[in-house]
């Protein structure tokens, strides 16, 4: 029988197994891998990881080789980003690059009723196996995994805000001039001198500047030589955070977008993370659910969005680029198509940028979801037909992500999703 | 002027379609590429020539994407390519169904335009009705012949054709007529258009049916006809049906840059296939590795004996399997005197009858059988049928023979044509087993039946994989992913071979990832055996000797174990009882004879197809029934059986007493099943009637099948469409259901959430069912913990029925004191029976899944099959609060999850008890969920099995998993004693 100690009570069964934890010692010796999801924004914030003595790395590996490896440690059932990401660190820590000994990885937990949450047992237990001695840190900010996450201070939790706002602004820029470059790689290369020169700003502590650098991102890719004369289609991309943004995830969507002659809309990874910090305070509005988080979450989030609108303005005033989502606008449009209260997964937020997408003439939208994913049920696919009655002319298809579906399948979904929007495309302009 | 050319290269067919200047039709064709593409729309593309020779063309097609692409041709998509056509052709149509290959499409023309496709599973297509007509053992077209004969439909799982099998096997085994499963597996892909595709928007109007199966197949169209309710002025189905797609490629073909047909066949002939393919590394590197292997492996075998020459006794061994039968007969120093392997075709029973007269025949009475026994599927029907004299479960057949070959065996793996079986061996006793679930079964007979469609024997088809020097990655999910991916690496110029040497290594990784789920090699043990008759290809034991990095014995009788097994227990056994067998004799052969008849039990709501097999001599046998009873027969509730006693209670809550402010019904399924005494008692104190929705049924599921928008989510969820249908129906004032992010907080686990579907399924309710509204549905955002907040909303959202906040608050008191009521009675019943159970000396089962797993319809009645083989049965919420507090490894935030762990950890002290866990198809928490539950009574020695149920009906897996359970445990139970 196990050891058992008692709480309130009733005896209590450990049924755990040991893990290594991260350590401060650590922080000096170890490697810290991330997986991959928002290349432009992860090189950011990683950056500030660094600067505050991390060792970190993102991980860029792919292939079918990660798909086995995650293939082979974890359940089959379980989502799609689970398996992509445990995947990407037993292939990384197989591949020799590292000294296992010396190297831990680094996931997020939400604290949501979904099963992401769980994401961070699921790589501790694919890691049993094989690596034993490898520490798993949580990433979170409902105080879980207490003593074995990362150490945040004020300082850092404001460079790696700011650096999810430059990473959504230059991502979006970005995919509003690429399409329309007139030299091949010039929006490429905007884009990393930019990224070089935050980098820097967010080592001098210039990076407070938020006007400043609004600007100089604007103005950068609009100086870029570009022929805008004829709208592309425009695509947008919502779904399961990480199929979402992560190109492993999602087979390149992005690129697939592109190289189809179409301007991928991507919203901002800072709504996903507003939409976190709202439903803390959506609890106490709607349960009476309040605690000393409810405050804070309260003035962060005051914060934040009024940090976003500074860029939004800035973006209207500028003219040339289609401006960020306004947070509480999608706020309105969720309770339009489903309510504020659905809050697993991604949930209402979903729905959310739907609609803000069809009310800014996006109507053409690609719902990536792993296969079975929960919260997408009634989110994703359960809400189009809301969004089709609000916007007649949304033209939605959703796109399951396994490792086991041909790309092909996948494809020739969006190919018809294309297909629609060219003829929406062609009857507006006859009209 | 150039001529239009549109090209249809679909997953099987190339279509093909000309068209002169005015848009009228040149020519049409219709082939089978048999992967082939290049070659076939080559010499298609031929046949044209005599039309003239300059051309604008168009592809379209699931497989026209990667030609047009390398061709650097002009790509439509196919929805888009039957869209445009429609418009031409039948301006008039209100919708469009098309079946194709692998995809299914849907276009609604009216009332806003809209085209869907399929999602990544393939039910309900071409390939899905050629699968079923191979396991029906006919062709298309007889299955269509057939199909119109049908006197009855069976409900068969639409969803995808390995769930479909999964319902047709078992009704093959029972000798259903082949005309109804037909027609039955036509009504099903109707039902998968219905609910896959239309997800909640109602086909009507003039609906055009296009595609080769809706054009070929007569059964299939009647089945759409009658379903959709169409009659011939509504229902088009157009002469040019098959290469509708083609002549719309053709129409769009319009933009097209004007070209020659040798410039295009030019274009077509240069494309360089291959690139876009993953592949693995070979099975062999050289010959005398292989060499090694065979002399490896040829060690294990068993010696013969002339079945003309023996004299003396000997001992036959049936197992009846799935999709073959194996039958073996030998010496008592265990040589083999005749062994048989035979695919079922649906009639196991003959088979072995005839090859009992042929044993009879040659041994003219020389040989004496002592004693018989059966194992398999039909075990239960053969014994009775045969009079054999023991009858085992398979699992226990698997083990014995296996332990004959490696007394040290501790791991043993079985693959079969439909099933893989994995044991766990300690102590000579079976200590763990792994079963496969229904996705990922067929993985055996998939190679058969792919070579079959090669054209090829398995065994030459599975020889060409051995030497593969680029073995293709093929996916391991289940089989209709994997031929999708077949398909895929076809067209893009894989090889037999290497195809070949990638299904073997599928096939293992499924059983490696899927079934076994082993994270290292160690865990597997070190004496594997393998067996099952998918082990004799050689190819595929090599993956798995590859993938495992072990080396493993096969015997060599590896398809044949399941009845040397059982031959093995008739010896041991006959020993033991000294008995005389009871096996037919040579004379009462001559006269067997049977005959099939299939009634619908009314016994309960299960209503279950039972069949009754009378024999010759007027003996009976019935098949088919859940509950072990005969047809006809009403079965009384076991006192035993704490499911049938929570149901029923929960069904008499509702007073029926009518309430002054209106009635409100309340869906029976997902959240209520537990908060139901709570809600019947807040809604009767503030002066509502509670009228429930139905029972739940098949039948209620089809209701409400066509508001469905995720078919992937849980059939519990999934049925709940069908409950509101009802309600909506009952004329009740309002349908109640709340979103409730957060169970009740029962203190155990570090949050207490509800699963994303149970806590906001009524929005997709609201979303996808028109009827529903703010007036009738009154779906609130509650969370019971905090009771002033409930208040207040419940306040709001019933403020026009004139209910003051002041009843409100005494509603929710009433409706928590009811619900703790109910609870601690339930509690109170699972004490009592668990104290019978003891009081007779029976093993009681906690039967552990969610609340809502106590509906019949959702659990199939396994907790009356588990009662009918002797076992008490608990519910996991009556148990739990008397287990400890747990900690597990994972993230403990669900309520019912929390309970899955207490009960666990109860049932690991209770020497008395054992657990199986209920998991619904689909259940993605469960995922997480089974893993530390079967940590838990793993780590406590105790035996962990897990039952995963959905829309499927099929009791005869679950009822081998059960009885290997009760086997295991009397097996441990006599080695303690040892």
């Amino acid at each position: 029988m196990t050891d058992s100690e008692t709480y309130g009570g009733t005896p209590v069964a450990d049924y755990t197994d040991p893990y290594p934890r991260f350590t401060r010692e650590m922080k000096e010796s170890h490697t810290i891998l991330v997986p991959d999801m928002l290349p432009w924004h992860f090189d950011l914030l990683t950056h500030v990881m660094r600067s505050e003595g991390y060792r970190v790395e993102v991980l860029h590996n792919e292939g079918r080789a990660v798909i086995d490896e995650g293939l082979k440690h974890v359940h089959n059932d379980t989502c799609f980003p689970a398996l992509c990401v445990i995947g990407q660190y037993l292939d990384a820590l197989k591949s020799g690059k590292y000294d296992v000994d010396k190297t831990a990885v680094l996931i997020t937990q939400t604290g949501g009723g979904c099963r992401a949450s769980n994401y961070l047992p699921l790589i501790r237990k694919a890691l049993k196996a094989e690596f034993p001695q490898v520490p798993v840190l949580s990433l979170n900010f409902s105080g879980l995994e207490k003593g074995n996450g990362l150490e945040l201070n004020l300082t850092m939790l404001k460079k790696l805000a700011y650096s999810v706002f430059y990473g959504d602004l230059i991502m979006t820029c970005f995919n509003q001039t690429k399409p329309y470059e007139r030299t091949e790689g010039s929006s490429a290369a905007v884009r990393v001198s930019l990224v070089e020169a935050l980098r820097k700003a967010l080592d001098s502590g210039e990076y407070k500047r938020l006007k400043y650098y609004t600007g100089r991102i604007l103005e950068a890719f609009s100086a870029v030589d570009a022929d805008r004369s004829e709208r592309k289609i425009r695509v947008g991309i919502v779904g399961e955070i990480y199929v979402k943004y992560s190109p492993l995830g999602n087979s390149h969507l992005e690129d697939f977008l592109l190289s189809e002659g179409c301007e991928p809309v991507v919203p901002a990874l800072m709504d996903f993370l507003l939409y976190c910090v709202v439903n803390t305070l959506n609890d106490a509005r709607f349960y009476g659910r309040r605690d000393a988080k409810t405050l804070l979450f309260g003035i962060v989030y005051r914060w934040l969005y009024a940090k976003e609108k500074t860029i939004i303005g800035m973006m209207k005033e500028h003219g040339v680029f289609e401006p960020l989502h306004d947070f509480e606008h999608l706020r309105a449009h969720a309770d339009r198509v489903i309510h504020q209260g659905v809050k697993m997964g991604e949930g209402w937020l979903i729905p959310a940028e739907m609609a803000a997408l069809c009310e800014s003439g996006v109507e053409n939208i690609v719902c990536a979801q792993p296969f079975g994913c929960l919260p997408n049920h009634i989110a994703g696919k359960g809400a189009a037909r809301t969004v089709k009655t609000l916007f007649p002319e949304a033209n939605i298809v959703p796109v399951d992500y396994d490792p086991s579906a041909t790309k092909v399948n996948q494809e020739n979904r969006i190919k018809l999703m294309l297909a629609t929007a060219r003829e929406h495309a062609a009857e507006k302009q006859r009209a | 002027m150039a001529k239009l050319l549109g090209i249809d290269v679909g997953s099987t067919t190339v279509k093909l379609c000309a068209l002169d200047e005015s848009g009228a039709i040149l020519h049409t064709s219709y082939v089978r590429h048999y992967s082939r593409v290049r070659e076939c729309v080559l010499s298609e593309l031929e046949k044209i020539r005599p039309l003239g020779t300059v051309y604008r063309a168009a592809v379209t097609g699931s497989a026209g994407l990667g030609l047009a692409q390398r061709g650097k041709l002009d790509f439509v998509q196919e929805v888009q390519a039957a869209y445009t056509a429609i418009r031409r052709l039948y301006p008039d149509a209100d919708a469009a169904v098309e079946l194709g290959g692998e995809d299914a499409k849907i276009i609604f023309l009216t009332g806003g335009t809209e085209q869907r496709m399929n999602g990544s599973c393939a039910g309900g297509t071409g390939a899905f009705i050629d699968q079923m007509a191979t396991l029906l053992d006919v062709s298309v077209s007889e299955m269509d012949e057939l199909s119109l004969r049908a006197e009855e439909i069976y409900p068969i799982a639409s969803r995808c054709g390995v769930f479909a099998k999964s319902d047709v096997q078992p009704l093959l085994n029972q000798g259903a007529k082949k005309s109804d499963i037909a027609a039955s597996i036509f009504r099903a892909v109707v039902d998968q258009t219905v609910s896959g595709l239309a997800q909640g928007r109602r086909i009507k109007g003039k609906v055009l049916f296009l595609g080769g199966p809706l054009y070929f197949l007569k059964g299939l169209r009647k089945a759409f006809r009658e379903t959709l309710g169409l009659d011939d002025e509504h229902a088009i189905f157009p002469e040019n049906a098959p290469c509708f797609m083609a002549i719309g490629a053709a129409m769009s073909a319009i933009g097209s840059h004007e070209t020659t047909l040798d410039a295009l066949i030019g274009q077509i002939e240069a494309i360089r296939e291959g690139g876009n393919i993953t592949v693995g590394r070979p099975l062999f590197s050289s010959r005398e590795e292989y060499s090694a292997f065979i002399a490896r492996h040829s060690r294990s075998d068993l010696s013969f004996e002339d079945l003309r020459t023996y004299e003396g006794d000997a001992y036959l061994g049936v197992d009846w399997g799935s999709t073959t039968t194996k039958l073996m007969l030998i010496t008592p120093d265990n040589k083999i005197l005749y062994s048989h392997y035979q695919s079922n075709n649906g009639q196991p029973l003959e088979i072995v009858a005839d090859k009992l007269r042929e044993i009879y025949a040659l041994t003219k009475e020389k040989i004496n059988i002592r004693a018989a026994c059966v194992t398999g599927y039909g075990e239960d029907m053969m014994k009775a049928a045969l009079k054999f004299d023991f009858g085992i479960v398979e699992t226990m057949a698997h083990f014995k023979a296996a332990l004959y070959f490696n007394p040290d065996v501790d791991f043993i793996i079985d693959i079969g044509g439909q099933d893989i079986k994995c044991f766990k061996v300690k102590n000579r006793a079976i200590d763990s087993i792994m079963l496969n679930e229904a996705c990922s079964s067929g993985c055996g007979s998939f190679i058969q039946t792919f070579a079959k469609a090669m054209g090829m024997e398995i065994d030459a088809f599975s020889r060409l994989g051995l030497f593969a020097k680029h073995p293709v990655e093929l996916g391991s999910r289940c089989t209709v992913f994997m031929n999708s991916s077949v398909k895929q690496a076809q067209k893009e110029g894989a090889s037999v071979e290497d195809i070949s040497a990638g299904l073997s290594a599928s096939i293992v990784k499924n059983a490696i990832y899927k079934v076994i789920r082993a994270r290292s090699p160690e865990e597997l043990g070190e004496h594997i055996v393998v067996q099952g008759g998918t082990f004799l290809n050689d190819a595929v034991l090599r993956s798995f000797e590859i993938e495992t990095g072990k080396e493993v014995v096969r015997p060599a009788i590896a398809g044949l174990m399941g009845a040397f097994g059982a031959a093995l227990y008739a010896k041991e056994n006959a020993a033991e009882e000294a008995i005389i067998s009871s096996l037919i004799s040579e004379a009462e052969l001559r006269t067997f004879s049977y005959s099939s008849k299939s009634v619908k039990c009314n016994g309960c709501t299960s209503h279950c197809n039972v069949n009754i097999l009378t024999f010759s001599d007027g003996r009976r046998f019935i098949s088919g029934n859940k509950c072990e009873r005969g047809a006809g027969l009403k079965p009384p509730e076991n006192p035993l059986d704490l499911y049938a006693y929570k149901y029923r209670k929960l069904l008499e809550l509702p007073s029926k007493e009518s309430g002054k402010r209106g009635r409100v019904g309340l869906p029976m399924q997902l959240v209520m099943f537990e908060q139901l005494p709570f809600w019947t008692a807040f809604f009767e104190t503030c002066g509502f009637q509670v009228v429930l929705s139905e029972k739940s049924s098949r039948e209620l599921y089809f209701k409400g099948q066509h508001t469905v928008a995720s078919d992937t989510a849980c059939y519990p969820a999934k049925l709940m469409h069908g409950h509101i249908e009802s309600l909506l129906d009952s004329g009740v004032d309002f349908i109640f259901y709340p979103c409730e992010s957060y169970n009740l907080d029962e203190h155990d686990s570090v949050n207490h959430y509800n699963c994303p579907v149970v806590a906001y399924y009524p929005e997709l309710l609201k979303a996808n069912n028109e009827r529903l509204n703010a007036q009738n549905f009154i779906a609130p955002y509650l969370d019971l913990n905090s009771e002033a907040a409930a208040a207040r909303t419940l306040r709001r959202e019933l403020s026009r029925f004139g209910v003051s906040l002041a009843l409100v608050r005494e509603g929710l008191k009433e409706g928590k004191r009811r619900a703790q009521f109910f609870h601690e009675d339930i509690v109170a019943e699972g004490n009592r029976v668990l104290a019978e159970a003891k009081r007779q000396g029976m093993h009681a089962i906690v039967l552990a899944g969610r609340p809502y797993h106590a509906d019949p319809e959702i659990n199939h009645g396994i907790h009356k099959l588990i009662t009918s083989l002797g076992l008490a049965v608990l519910s996991e919420d009556a148990v739990f609060e008397e287990g400890s507090l747990v900690k597990v490894n994972v993230l403990n935030q669900w309520t019912y999850h929390a309970r899955l762990y207490r009960a666990a950890e109860f049932c690991a002290r209770r020497p008395d008890c054992d657990l199986v866990q209920l998991v619904s198809f689909g259940c993605g928490i469960d995922a997480i969920t089974t893993d530390e539950v079967r940590a838990i009574l793993e780590r406590e020695g105790r035996l962990y099995t897990q039952i995963k149920i959905d829309e499927i009906n099929n009791l005869g897996v679950v009822k081998i998993r059960l009885r290997s359970l009760l086997a295991a445990i009397e097996e441990q139970k006599r080695e303690a004693r040892r």
